[in-house]
Parts: C-alpha cells; structure tokens; sequence
C-alpha cells in the first residue's frame, strides 16, 4: 500500500490535465458560452475527477495484484500465498468506508447542485428583465415563439447576450428534447405539458442546438442555430422579423400548416402570432383534462381548453387532424 | 383474410434485407440438410427439443444467444459504418427508414435475445449444481420458458423480411410508438416478441426462485451457498418483481393500439410520462438482473483460479442484496430531463449514487480475493481483470450521469449510450464469456482452446475502447444518440475511429467461433476426464463432466462455504467419486408440451401482429387446448433403476482411474 501518496499525486495530476486536454479540443462542453453550461463543466470535471481518487488505486491494484501473485511467482516464492486467507475486519471497513465517503461528498454536490441547476429556477442573479421564448418541438423542427414581441421562427433562436431566457417547452408531436450544448441544460418537450427552462448566453456568437431525444424519421436534422446577440442586434432582428414577408403565425389554421411534418426544414418568420399561442397548443392534448392542470400562469389561458366536459371522441379527431 | 398482410410486406426492394434474407436461408438450409444427412432430427427431438434436462436447456439458451449475438452485432456494424460515412450532409447508405430500425433492433435484441439469454442459460447450467440438486423446481415450466423464448426470437427475426421492425429505439416510448405516428406493424412486432419472451423470463424467475429457496442440498444453508448463486437468487428476485411491470405496461400500451384506449396519449387523458415511469420501474432493475449473476461469475472465476476463497463472503452476499433493494428505487434517473422537481431529483440522484458503494466494495473485494493468492493466467481471469478496469470506468460514468446536474447536458448524447455499452460490455459480455469458458468443460466434457479464448479478449478490450471512448468525447459536443446522420464533419474522424473499434469486436466475435470449432476438433486432448479441471471450490465440480442427467449418484452434503474443496483438502482429489449402494432415482420425463405450446403462441403472436383475428382465434385455442393436455397429464416422472446409475458412475470412476 506504499504506493498510496504516488497515487493520489497522479490522480490529481490527471484531473488538472483533463480540462486542458479536453479543452484543446474546443468541445461544447468544455468550452461553454453560458454561465449554466459553465457550472456544469465545473460538476463533470468535480465529479469525474474525484471518483479518481478511487478508481486509480483500482486500475493499478487491479494490475499489480495480478502481476504480484501470479502462479509462477508463487511457485518461486517471491509472494505470499495465504490459500484460506479470506476476512479481514481492517481492509472490509477501509473498504466501505473509501467509496462511502467519495459518494457522501458527491451527494452533498448533488444536493446543492440540483437545487442550483434546476432548470425550472429562474436567474434571479442576473440583473436584467429576461426575454420570455416559448418553444414548441414539431415533425421535424423547433418553433420559436416570442410572444413579447409578437413574433415567431422556425429553426432560428435570437437571444441578447447576459439575459436571462424564459424558455416555455412543450411538444405539438411526439417528444424531443431542447437542447443547446454550449449553453447548458436540456429539458424534454412533449405534448401537452408545459416544461419551464432558464438559460442565459454571455458570449455573442452562433451555437449549435438541436432536439437529442429521438423522435422519428427527421430526427438527425431536428436542429436549429442559435444566435446570442448585443442588444441592439438582436432588437434588429425582431425588426427583420416583423417585416419579413411571412404570414401571421394563426391557431389553428397556421399552426395546422407548419405541424405539417417535415425534414431539414428551411428558417421560417412569422412577423405576427396569435395571442396565446402557446396556451393553445398546450391545448389540443389537454381537453380531456380536468381544469386543475392549469399550471402556465405566463398568459391568461385560451378559453377553449381547459373545459374537462368534453370527451375522447371529439379530443381524438381533434388531435389527429393537428398531427 | 390476411389482415394487414399482403405481397407487399415483403421489402423487396431493399437489397440488403434481401441479401440478409438470402444468408439466412442458405445457412438454414444447409443446417436442415446436414440434420437430414445424418438423421439426427429424431435425436434433436428426443434429447433435446423435448428436454427438461437444466443442463441442456442452458446450453441451448446460450446458443441460441450466441446466434442473436451475431445478427445484433450486424445491427451494430451498419450503425457504426452509417455513422463512419453520414457526416455534412453525406446520406450514408442506411436511410432513416431503415437505420431507425436497426438501432431499435439492436437494442432489443442485446438485451432480451442476448444478454438476458445468456444469463438465464448460465444459471441453468450451473445453479442446481452448485446447490446440489437434481434438476430445477419446475422442470417442464423451464422447457416451456426457453422456448417461449424461442418464439420471441423467431417473431424478431421475421419482422425482418415480413414486414418491418419498430422504428422507436428499444424502450418504443409512445407518443412515438402510439398508432398514430408508428400506423405500420414494426411496434407490433416488438410488443408480441417481448411478451413471449417475457413471459418465458418471469416464469423462469419464478421457477429458479423456488428452486434455489427449496432444493439446496442438505447441509447447504443460504450462507453456505455458492455467490454465483446467491447473484442468481437476487437476479430471480428481480425477476419476479420486474418483469410482471413490463408485461403490464406493454400490455397497456397494446390496447392504446389496437383498442384506441388512452393509457399513454396526452389526448383523453392519459400520459406519456407514465409509460416512461413504468418502463423503467422495469428497466432499470433488467440492467443489474443482468449484472447480478455477472458479478457471481467473477467471483467465482477469481476464487477459484487465485486458488483462494473469495474475499469478504458474506460482504460480498449483503452488497447483493443491497443492490437488489436499491435497483428499484433508482429509475427516475433515466428522465430527469423531463423536468421534474428539483428535490425529486435529488432523490433518485443520491440513491443511485449509493449503488456505487457495494458495487466499489465488490471490487474491492475481488482485488482482496486475488491478493495473497496464485493466480492462473487463464482466459476466465483475464476477462475478470479486464472487467474490473473497464467497469470501474463505467461506474464513474455512471455516477457522472447520477448527478443531475450533469445528467441534463449528458442525457441522450453519445455518452449514455458509451456509458452503458461500457458496464453491459464491460460488464455482463465480459462476464458470459468468461463463464462460457470457465462452464464449458462441465456441459460438454471438454475445454475450450485457451489461445483463441485469449485472442478473443484482446479484441474485445481494445476493441471496446477504440469503438467508445470516441463516444464519450463526440458526447462533450453535443453528439445526440440515434443520429442517422449529422452536419458536423469535425466528428466524423473520431466516428471512424470507433467504427475500427467495432471492427476490431468483430475479430473477437469471430475468435470465440473459431474457440469453438479449434476447441471441438481438438477435443481428446482438452478432455475433462474428472469433472475438476480448474480444481473447483464448489459443488458443480463433484461430478462427473459432462455432469450426468441425474446431476449426483447421490445428493452430496455441504457445510460450508466451499465444501467441495474443503473435502478435496482433507480426504483426496477423488474422494467425491460415488460409491454404493445405489437407489432408484425419481426424474421428469421430457415432454412434448413446451415446444407445442409455443408453436401456437407464435403463431398467435404474428396473428396479432398482422390482425389476421380467425388466426388469433385458432392459435389461441391451440394455446389453451395444448396447455390443459399438459395440465391433465399425469405421466410426467419416472425412475432411474439403481442398477442404469451404478453402471453411468463405474464407467466415470473407470475413467478417472485410467487417466490417474
């Protein structure tokens, strides 16, 4: 066991290397543009780095014992053979006790960090009004909708920089999962559920986003670029947007048309959207739902939806003729 | 007439199921005709179709496991040549059509047809002889479950070229695989196979549960039984608590289909997400039922070949069990991403975190094992060592998707999928390939050649780093599983990398085939004349190899851990050889009731599959009718004369005696 102090230094020399390693690489990763993404790099590093403290002395136990007390070793007496040697009360405590303690520090990171990471946790840090996004997953693409500004996209996410994004996620199809590596967490969209997510991009610049949970054919071109912005431009954009020669995003005769399934679709703008838009979507899966789902308090909720009188046949046709 | 069915479910158009189909049908012909040459099928049926034998039935689990091994690792070669040559903006040449099936495929075959197989053979072969037993509790329910088994696989691979196989990846969460959105019959398919073999799965478990609480020979308390077996037990446990959940919840997802309920449709009701709960309140205890057992064969194979008694038994036993309870209360964290709160997080974080610490402890414990003693650099003990590395990296990754936090920007990338290849590779075909080596002598009297069992896992070991660390870091970008292409060309070197890797797995594929067909043709000199040729520690190793269809002459006596070596110790390498007097000995007979029952329940299967009802409707009365004909059938035992046993024991100990 003399081996012990050499090991804990090459464990530790490994887990200072391993963010330049893999930071070279320029990873989405290790190379985050998002104070999110940022204190995720941190856990991965933290959590791979200190299970090394036990999975090294294991690589290298595993290694030398085999090496150590091979048989043709033994049968040259260089090692000890004890052949009913199988207890012993020291080596059983250490034991439990080394991977006890490594997991009861990771618990405690878990604990803190799922609080602080939780998406549902807006970033009441950041001193800044946030831009409200709602994002509903389609066959196969992301619409966008901003209903402060009144506008929508298809595959094209616009952010300021160092602003909190309200991000509402739900699903007009099957699920997905939003997901923008280099701003950090993912969260689920599917259908009829209102999903809540917080991220912020402190760097201008283009990052790849794209749906990771599998969800049929067009699934591998489920993507979208998102571009983090300075204020001025991304009040620009919305200007584009609004005199874009698009039609007005409508519920539900618009939204019957861009539910439509498609692959690899093209960047689409809607210079206008209806009011509750989102709500209305939400909508279609919840008829048969009892009212006491209203959980989306963002927007007074669209009349029609939430009446838990009406019943399957009609919810079913319904639903079927917005797939 | 046909339901669904019609000349057009038959892709002809796609000229690799075609050329699949073709390989297929020359190799099954060419079988079929060697059977017929040598008129064996009257043997196949008698000794083995029929069979209620324990030990027979492994080896057929096995092998037919092995043979799903093979067409589950073509599954994985297209996907990971796909992936090679799909990148900005290159199709590849599998389209998503075809590509979303095979990795569905894939996935459904390595762990029902594959790995579940192969643990439940390996229990079959050695759990009633390490407890001393004549057979298991329930030998026709046994004969009934492989071959239930067997129509799930059957069901599988027609889907092949009759029809087409669910394009939903493996675990077919609806909204996905609702009627809606997967109209055609690939869902079907996956839902009859895995009812068929699943229900062979929880009979099992029931069947093994009891045979191992019940029929332990006398003097062996549950602390005295070998670790393989007590991993068995824990594995049956989950089992018979598990599987019932999936059978319900595929259940319910069959009426969402074919009777337009709403159990798993947001619409009218019902939820997705409880399909995703409950699908994983199953799947997640399948992952350690398959890791269980195979922590059992390295204990066994590092004790026995460190020629030292496993470290820390009854540590090892609780760490089992331990591990059992907490499987069950783990499963939320295969969907924190679906935004649950954060305390609920933190909950299923922690408790799978905890798994880690009598997981770590049997490493260590298996480190202790080899410490002091002499170890024998066989085959069996390089796959021990190469697990333990690789496993341990498993288990980081693991424990780095257990923390939630991590988990939302690792979840559904690359790194799950290197993740749990990393513990199911390194983990479980480590340890069946290792137990298929270290088992073999005893089902078949003969070992296997040691070289190609060591080229074997050298192909493996590199083989699986090359073709998953590429994984791991396309996952620090972003890299999305299931992808059938990607715009991305800076990922594609590193895809080609793991695509060698693959090719390099293959190489250790063909390696235990040509193991076998070396091992077969140089059997004489690979004889296993006294039935312990590794100088065992349990009870499996005191009889004769291959172990006769009785198992024991007469019952042997444990009373304590390693009984059997113990009495080697203190009376003489052969003092186990049986002596008279004899008794008469109360067996099953076979029974024709297995096979027919399963006939009819697949038949009944593809019925369903294909919503051919008066098919449905015959078929299941052939189900009932051949059940009850079995139920009513009282001549299902008989005796072995003392005078047959004496003669099978003399011609053993003769054996013994002229190798001494």
């Amino acid at each position: 066991m003399r081996q012990i102090p050499f090991l804990r230094t090459s464990g530790w020399m490994v887990l200072a290397a391993l963010p330049l390693l893999l930071s070279g690489c320029d990873l989405a990763l290790f190379n985050p543009k998002g104070q999110i993404g940022a204190q995720q790099k941190d856990l991965i590093i933290l959590a791979f780095g200190v299970m090394q403290v036990v999975v090294i002395p294991v690589v290298f136990m595993t290694l030398f014992f085999a090496w150590r007390y091979r048989r043709s070793n033994i049968e040259k007496n260089k090692a000890t053979y004890l052949p009913n040697w199988s207890h012993s009360n020291k080596i059983e405590a250490a034991v439990w006790a080394a991977p006890f303690i490594i997991i009861l520090f990771l618990g405690v990171i878990t604990w803190q960090t799922t609080h602080s990471l939780d998406p549902h946790k807006p970033l009441d840090s950041v001193d800044k009004a946030p831009l409200e996004v709602d994002v509903i997953s389609l066959d196969w693409k992301w619409l966008f909708v901003y209903p402060e500004q009144g506008i929508a996209t298809i595959n094209e996410l616009y952010a300021p920089k160092d602003t909190p994004i309200n991000f509402r996620v739900t699903s007009g199809s099957v699920m997905n999962s939003f997901y923008i590596p280099r701003l950090g967490t993912q969260i689920y969209a599917m259908s009829g559920m209102s999903n809540t997510l917080h991220l912020i991009g402190n760097e201008v610049g283009v990052y790849d986003g794209r749906s990771v949970a599998y969800s049929g054919k067009g699934f591998a071109e489920m993507t979208f670029k998102t571009h983090i912005t300075s204020d001025a431009d991304f009040q620009a954009w919305v200007e584009k947007v609004k005199n874009s020669q698009g039609a007005a995003l409508t519920f539900p005769e618009g939204y019957n048309t861009v539910a439509k399934p498609s692959i690899a679709n093209e960047v689409e703008y809607f210079p206008s959207v209806d009011q509750g838009f989102y709500n209305k979507v939400l909508g279609i899966f919840q008829e048969g739902h009892m009212a006491a789902m209203a959980q989306n308090e963002h927007e007074p909720t669209a009349g029609h939806t939430m009446s838990g009188a009406h019943h399957s046949d009609s919810t079913q046709q319904h639903a079927e003729a917005v797939e | 007439m046909f339901g669904k069915l019609s000349w057009d479910s038959i892709p002809y158009h796609e000229p690799i199921i075609m050329g699949t189909v073709a390989v297929i049908a020359i190799v099954g012909a060419i079988v079929v005709g060697l059977v017929t040459y040598y008129r064996k099928w009257g043997y196949l049926w008698s000794e083995w179709i029929t069979s209620v034998d324990h030990k027979k039935l492994g080896i057929m689990y096995y092998l037919v496991a092995l043979v799903m091994l093979v067409r589950g690792f073509a599954d994985a070669i297209m996907m990971r040549s796909q992936q090679a040559l799909a990148a900005g903006g290159a199709e590849g040449f599998l389209p998503p059509h075809h590509y979303d099936q095979i990795f569905t495929a894939h996935g459904v075959i390595m762990i029902f047809f594959v790995a579940t197989p192969m643990i439940i053979g390996l229990m079959n072969l050695v759990v009633p002889l390490q407890i001393g037993a004549r057979d298991v509790a329930f030998p026709f329910l046994n004969n009934l479950s492989f071959w239930l088994f067997v129509g799930g696989v059957i069901l599988v691979n027609l889907s092949l070229f009759i029809g087409e196989f669910a394009k939903t990846g493996w675990l077919s969460y609806p909204p996905l695989s609702g009627i809606i959105k997967s109209p055609d019959v690939g869902v079907d398919y996956w839902i009859w196979s895995l009812q068929l073999s699943g229900i062979g799965t929880t009979l099992t478990g029931v069947n093994f549960f009891v045979t191992i609480m019940k029929m332990r020979t006398k003097g062996m308390g549950l602390f005295q039984m070998p670790i393989f077996t007590w991993t068995a037990l824990c594995a049956n446990v989950i089992i018979i608590a598990a599987f019932p959940i999936l059978t319900v919840t595929i259940a319910l997802l069959t009426l969402d289909r074919y009777l337009g309920t709403h159990f798993f449709t947001m619409a009218a009701g019902g939820s997705q997400m409880m399909y995703v709960n409950l699908i994983w309140a199953w799947g997640h205890p399948e992952v350690y039922l398959l890791v269980l057992p195979a922590f059992g064969v390295y204990s066994e194979v590092v004790a026995t070949f460190s020629r030292k008694p496993l470290f820390g038994y009854n540590a090892m036993v609780w760490a089992t069990v331990a591990i059992t309870g907490l499987s069950f209360v783990v499963w939320l964290h295969h969907f924190f991403t679906m935004g649950s709160g954060a305390s609920v997080n933190t909950f299923f974080g922690i408790m799978t975190m905890i798994i880690a610490i009598p997981t770590g402890l049997k490493i260590f414990n298996w480190l202790f094992t080899m410490y002091r003693g002499s170890i024998e650099f066989s085959s069996p003990i390089l796959w021990t060592l190469g697990f333990i590395i690789t496993f341990s990296y498993g288990g980081v990754t693991g424990v780095m998707l257990a923390v939630p936090g991590a988990n939302f920007v690792l979840h559904d990338t690359l790194f799950v999928v290197a993740h749990f290849h990393n513990v199911i590779i390194g983990g479980v075909v480590f340890a069946m390939l290792a137990g298929l080596t270290y088992w073999f002598p005893k089902a078949f009297g003969f070992k296997l050649n040691e070289a190609w069992g060591k080229c074997s896992f050298w192909c493996w070991l590199v083989g699986f780093f090359l073709a998953f660390t590429p994984l791991y870091i396309l996952s620090f970008d972003g890299a999305a599983r299931r992808m059938q292409s990607y715009a991305n060309t800076d990922w594609q070197p590193l895809m080609i990398v793991a695509w060698f890797g693959a090719v390099l797995i293959m190489l250790g594929i063909v390696s235990t085939v040509i193991q076998m067909i070396v091992s077969v043709r140089d059997r004489e000199k690979n004889l296993d004349v006294t039935g312990d040729p590794w100088d065992g520690r349990t009870l499996e190793w005191a009889t004769s190899s291959p172990a006769p269809f009785y198992n024991f002459a007469k019952l042997p006596e444990a009373s304590e851990i390693d009984s059997f070596w113990h009495d080697k110790q203190k009376h003489g390498a052969n003092a186990h050889l049986s002596q008279g007097p004899y008794e008469d000995i109360h067996m099953p007979k076979n029974t024709v009731a297995g096979p027919v029952i399963t006939l009819f329940a697949t038949i009944m299967g593809f019925a369903l599959v294909w919503h051919i009802w008066w098919l449905v409707i015959a078929s299941g009365i052939g189900v009932f009718v051949s059940v009850m004909a079995r139920v009513f059938n009282d001549d299902v035992d008989y005796y072995v004369p003392a005078a047959e046993v004496e003669r099978i024991e003399r011609e053993h100990q003769k054996r013994v005696e002229m190798q001494a």
